[in-house]
């Protein structure tokens, strides 16, 4: 397995409140690492930090030349434009053609969705055009920033399913904020817990009842352990 | 000066203040070239006063309040609407100290008459540098607007572009000035690209829409002009009012 990122003692601060400390975590090629955590424990400070959006301390090493894919949570700002879906793909600066492969390969290739404004998209067409924005220009990794669980894309899919084959079959390595246990279970080669510092990194059959307590504070009850 | 400087003129500048428009609306940005407008004012004053080029004098002050409202922005942390109020009525005062009441009426609603074949180049000139970025850099711009971390992922530098904007914007409003005058400049930008909005299905149309509704309100308030008598700028504004109240009645 080739390493495709290693973090180390990552520590973010933002007007002088810590809001990550000390993190260590590695992903594998290939792998789907799951972020878990409750709301306002970093996550998604994490992701934008890894994105190099924000200022760090610590050593964030990704592997030479890596192309990184971000879909982010919502685009509350899209409204404001009148642009068609076609349009907001366009704006990644790639090929017509890869366009087509992108949408055909995440069967989404019906004419008509291109001409549709984004405005006026279920939330889980929305989400499937961001999931298709982030894979223009064939990324190794993809930074998934807690996607709405089990939005019907259609064709039978949820974004899990979705993720899961691109997985397999363009052995895109997924980071992946979620609060859906799950995801975890059934997708995530790891896991790592977080509440702004690091509450456990190994496999998902590491979680038990008393770590996520931990994580969540109060009494959590795994009610979904599917391996 | 004759008519078809005139026109040729106003046609450039109200084309690039639509086309930045479309933009502008989405950045929520729209106030903000109003208070740069209305800076401008002793820039113009000292113009006329001195008899150079309205918009050499306009510009200069346009650069000091977009450098004054930052500045404050980041000391005092208050609302930039708030910081432009106070720029603003700085900007209007001021001039107004300097400027004889009989020459008011040109820093106020502008005189695209007083155009010649030198501020003509001049602005044909600033006008195809304003129009090629947009072009290139529309994309770029458009995404900053939507997701600045999509587009700093993309590897756009978003500051950059911001600010090659936001200098795109101040000539234009320092354009402005002479077609509708330092206290309307910001409706050139505005209100074609509010109108182009009712209508639009699409970026494409968006942007050709505002063009249309800019130059084609620009070319009737300066023919018009010579009719009645009234200041091309102010028939401008109205003639830019009017297409926006009839593509609001439209809007489906």
């Amino acid at each position: 397995m080739n390493r495709i990122l290693e973090v180390e003692n990552l520590t973010v601060e933002l007007e002088g409140e810590k809001i990550l400390k000390d993190l260590s975590f590695h992903v594998d090629e290939g792998e789907i690492l799951t972020i878990l955590g409750p709301n306002g424990a970093g996550k998604t400070v994490l992701l934008r930090t890894l994105l190099g959006l924000l200022p760090y301390r610590g050593k964030i090493s990704w592997k030479k030349n890596v192309k990184i894919g971000y879909v982010p949570q919502r685009l509350p700002f899209i409204r404001d434009f009148p642009l068609t879906v076609e349009e907001f793909l366009r704006l990644k600066e790639v090929p017509k053609r890869e366009i087509r492969e992108v949408l055909s390969s995440l069967q989404m290739a019906n004419p008509s969705l291109l001409d549709r404004k984004m405005g006026v998209l279920s939330s889980g067409q929305f989400q499937r055009v961001l999931v298709a924005y982030a894979l223009l220009g064939s990324p190794d990794v993809l930074l998934f920033d807690e996607p709405t669980a089990g939005i019907d894309l259609g064709a039978e899919e949820t974004i899990y399913t979705l993720l899961n084959r691109l997985k397999t079959e363009k052995n895109i390595t997924i980071l992946l904020v979620t609060h859906d246990l799950a995801v975890v279970y059934q997708f995530a080669s790891h896991c790592l817990c977080l509440n702004r510092k690091m509450l456990c990194f190994g496999a998902p059959r590491e979680i038990n009842e008393t770590l996520l307590s931990k994580l969540y504070g109060g009494k959590v009850k795994v009610y979904e352990h599917r391996h | 000066m004759n008519i078809a400087t005139s026109l040729f003129a106003g046609v450039l500048i109200s084309s690039v203040a639509a086309y930045l428009g479309t933009l502008m609306l989405g950045r929520r940005m729209a106030l903000v070239a109003g208070p740069l407008g209305h800076l401008t004012l002793p820039g113009i004053a000292l113009a006329l006063i001195y008899g150079f080029d309205i918009t050499l004098g306009a510009f200069p002050f346009v650069i000091l309040g977009i450098v004054l409202i930052w500045l404050f922005e980041m000391k005092t942390k208050l609302p930039v609407e708030a910081l432009t109020a106070i720029v603003f009525a700085t900007g209007v005062a001021a001039a107004f100290l300097f400027l004889p009441v009989e020459q008011a009426e040109a820093a106020l609603v502008g005189d695209i008459t007083r155009v010649g074949t030198f501020d003509l180049l001049l602005t044909a000139a600033l006008c195809a540098i304003i129009f090629s970025v947009m072009t290139m850099d529309y994309r770029k711009l458009l995404l900053i607007s939507i997701s600045e971390d999509l587009a700093r992922v993309q590897g756009i530098n978003s500051k950059k572009h911001n600010l090659i904007y936001l200098s795109m914007v101040a000539v234009v409003v320092a354009l402005g000035v002479k077609l509708v005058g330092g206290l309307m400049t910001a409706a050139l930008v505005a209100i074609p690209a509010c109108s182009a909005r009712n209508l639009s299905r699409n970026l494409l149309q968006d942007r050709l829409l505002a063009i249309c509704f800019g130059v084609g309100s620009c070319t009737l308030g300066i023919l018009l002009s010579q009719i009645l008598g009234h200041p091309a700028g102010v028939l401008i504004i109205l003639i830019n009012a009017a297409v926006f109240v009839a593509t609001a009645v439209f809007k489906s």
